[in-house]
């Protein structure tokens, strides 16, 4: 039972999903290019993950462990379906994408029409199925599983707003026509994991 | 006006349209080089050869076999509900993977962890479903598949040699670097064992490959 604190901000320094884990990288490289969509796309993420993760604890906890299924009846005890957690991780966070995505629509258009066709594609986004997987595998509680989900997509927020600072800045920059675009964007990115890694020292 | 009625050829399994598809992956439409997908895994599970090379083999896999299925049922699949139905093919594919791993190769099981579930929404299998396999015919899916698979497991293996000869001085565990060396003074390089070094490597690859392919140019 670690500390809640020190667990949240673990989750957004020492451990964080883009730069130690490399979850949600792609989505990560390709929207990091102006600064407007890539804050629309963390904020995104974070709700999304918030959602999701507790979710699929719950799913975790209640159908598929071991024993899981003793509260229908007492018979189905010995029952283990930990083995179809991945297929029902993914559609928990299809729907729930799809499930933001029509609020979105009604309530905020003028933000659904600026993500596009970066709304759907959280759902396979890499560090949503990281983080339910991470929860599963650390055998979390539901206020850890919380706590760590909201850190997870807090620590994706900062990275991607961080990168398409900077990658707005390359603009201006000479840089040889073949290390253009995704060749700059992974050395920035392993400059900014290197600068990362000093939070691991840090004791909490 | 006696119409000839022309018969459709069947295209031979290995034409070269079909080998095409099975090379263009490896450099032209390098899935992890050009088309900007797979990236997580590829930067993860490259500290050692051997787990990288385990990793192609399961995406080769998946990528290849969800082509397959959802070519087959592309024409039943209702628009709405398309995104679903792919991830249940390759959530179902995944487990197999997943299972047999921890059957088989229970260590590398451990040192691939989550990732092999990630495998579910790497983007190359479900970028190449949407791009490929939900218009084309199963066979040439089935290749792409396999071309996609070869050329991700190019790159990872690539970055996964370089990675653990100079940071572990081994290939798949055998010792490379003579104990002599050390014994004068040659030290492992600690970066390469961190994550920033894929990175670092990748990247490289990237400035290497355009230079040699000019066309690939500022395509991403």
């Amino acid at each position: 039972m670690e500390n809640l604190a020190s667990l949240f901000v673990k989750a957004i320094f020492v451990e964080n999903a883009v730069f130690t884990f490399f979850l949600g990288m792609c989505s990560f490289l390709a929207v990091s290019k102006k600064l407007k969509t890539a804050f629309g796309l963390g904020l995104a993420v974070v709700f999304v993950m918030v959602l999701t993760t507790p979710l699929n604890y719950i799913i975790l906890k209640y159908m598929l462990g071991a024993g899981a299924l003793a509260w229908i009846h007492p018979s189905l005890a010995d029952v283990d379906l930990t083995f179809l957690s991945f297929i029902l991780f993914i559609s928990t966070i299809a729907g729930a994408v799809q499930l933001v995505e029509m609020a979105i629509e009604k309530f905020a258009p003028a933000l659904y029409s600026a993500l596009g066709i970066f709304l759907p594609l959280i759902t396979v986004n890499c560090s949503i199925l990281g983080a339910s997987l991470f929860m599963q595998e650390r055998e979390y509680n539901m206020a850890e599983t919380t706590v760590f989900s909201l850190g997870t997509g807090i620590g994706f927020f900062l990275a991607i707003v961080l990168l398409a600072a900077i990658r707005e800045r390359l603009q201006y920059s000479k840089i040889p026509p073949a290390l253009q675009g995704l060749g700059i964007a992974m050395i920035v990115t392993g400059l900014m994991a290197m600068a990362f890694l000093s939070f691991s020292g840090i004791k909490l | 006006m006696a119409e000839v009625l022309e018969e459709v050829k069947k295209e031979p399994l290995f034409s070269k349209k079909n080998l095409q598809v099975i090379k263009d992956p490896l450099d032209d439409t390098n899935p992890i080089s050009v088309q900007v997908l797979g990236i997580c895994s590829a930067l993860a599970v490259t500290v050692q050869v051997k787990p990288a090379f385990i990793m192609s083999l399961g995406v080769l896999f998946v990528s290849a076999f969800s082509n397959l299925i959802i070519s087959l049922m592309r024409k039943g699949i209702p628009g709405r509900v398309r995104i679903i139905v792919q991830l249940i093919v390759v959530a179902t594919l995944v487990t197999i993977v997943d299972q047999v791993l921890k059957a088989y190769m229970f260590d590398i099981s451990k040192q691939l962890a989550v990732f092999v579930g990630l495998i579910i929404t790497n983007c190359i299998i479900m970028g190449r479903l949407e791009a490929f396999a939900l218009g084309q015919k199963p066979w040439p899916s089935f290749l792409d598949g396999i071309g996609n698979g070869l050329g991700y497991g190019l790159i990872l293996v690539t970055v996964a040699v370089f990675r653990e000869l100079f940071g572990a001085g081994k290939i798949l565990g055998f010792n490379i670097i003579p104990q002599w060396a050390y014994d004068h003074g040659y030290v492992n390089n600690g970066l390469m064992v961190l994550p920033p070094a894929a990175l670092f490597l990748i990247g490289t690859y990237i400035w290497i490959q355009r230079s040699r392919n000019t066309k690939l140019i500022n395509v991403s």
